[in-house]
């Protein structure tokens, strides 16, 4: 089982979201922005949170522009998995592979704390250690975490049981509430809350490790 | 050449921003003010034979998230 999570300039959640996946039993490799291929056998790829590029022009643009990102959209254009937290579900909906984008939060303050977070459904390999209604803490720490979509998105998400995360009360004036929505295929996980920050005792917390735990065990060889 | 993006949020987004800075002004006195929405101005330097087209190509792919927000070129 391997993971390559993403190294970008400014990343800063890199090395929290190697660790989590290494608890979770996968071996990690990281990957620079500008390689321009994943390593050969990869089973997830993890776009982590931080400021790439300083945040500059939009959150998450520059670094959806890097060679990095192509391989990454051919890897799950071909039916593999990602997951992008923070900065990584804003650089997943700038290259296009999860559909909204992520606004100023509506109190234009930046939010760090532990927030209330309600699993919609349980329907993922991302959230199937979950019951759908569970309500887990987990941090949030984000500027820009205030999603929005058309109407006609927000339909097809909710239609098609997309919406992974809502928050218990919004925090960030996001469209009904949305913390983390899936990919057609569930196989891409965008969320701004931070699972990997709430993954070891230390952490004062550990309602992250049961995402990290079914991926592990959905992408088990069988 | 030179050409002027002009990047706004599309109608109907709302610009937490240009409410606050709305907010200030009314606080401020200036009460003429109903609205405020803040955008992006973006100068290229752009070579000879470079054309519009090749410009609203850089709108769509970088310049601007076109799913919240709309641009307009001027060539300057």
């Amino acid at each position: 089982m391997r993971a390559a999570v993403i190294v970008f300039p400014g990343s800063n959640c890199d090395r929290d979201l190697a660790v989590a996946f290494e608890q979770a039993g996968f071996s990690v490799d990281m990957v620079w922005h500008k390689d321009a291929t994943l390593p050969e056998g990869i089973d997830i790829v993890g776009v982590p949170g931080g400021f790439s590029y300083g945040d500059y022009l939009r959150c998450g643009a520059i670094a959806a522009q890097s060679p990095i990102c192509k391989a990454l959209a051919a890897h799950t254009e071909r039916g593999g998995y990602a997951v992008g937290i923070c900065n990584g579900f804003q650089v997943l909906t700038e290259t296009g592979i999860l559909p909204g984008a992520l606004l100023r939060n509506a109190g234009l303050k930046y939010i760090c704390r532990t927030v209330g977070l309600k699993v919609e459904t349980s329907d993922s390999a991302f959230t199937e250690g979950y019951n759908a209604g569970d309500v887990i803490g987990i941090p949030i720490a984000h500027h820009d975490g205030n999603y929005f979509a058309d109407d006609e998105v927000l339909a097809e998400l909710k239609d098609q049981d997309r919406i992974a995360f809502t928050y218990a009360e919004n925090p960030n004036g996001s469209r009904d509430d949305i913390a983390g929505i899936l990919s057609h295929n569930r196989r891409v996980l965008g969320m701004m809350p931070h699972p990997e920050r709430a993954a070891d005792s230390g952490h004062g917390g550990t309602d992250g490790t049961a995402l990290f735990r079914a991926l592990a065990g959905v992408l088990t060889p069988a | 050449m030179k050409a002027r993006v002009h990047v706004m949020l599309k109608n109907g987004v709302l610009d937490p921003q240009g409410e606050a800075v709305r907010h200030a002004l009314g606080a401020m006195g200036f009460d003429q003010v109903e609205g405020v929405r803040q955008g992006k101005v973006i100068d290229l330097e752009l070579a000879d034979g470079a054309t519009e087209a090749d410009v609203t190509r850089m709108c769509e792919k970088l310049l601007a998230n076109t799913v919240i927000e709309r641009f307009e070129i001027e060539l300057i």
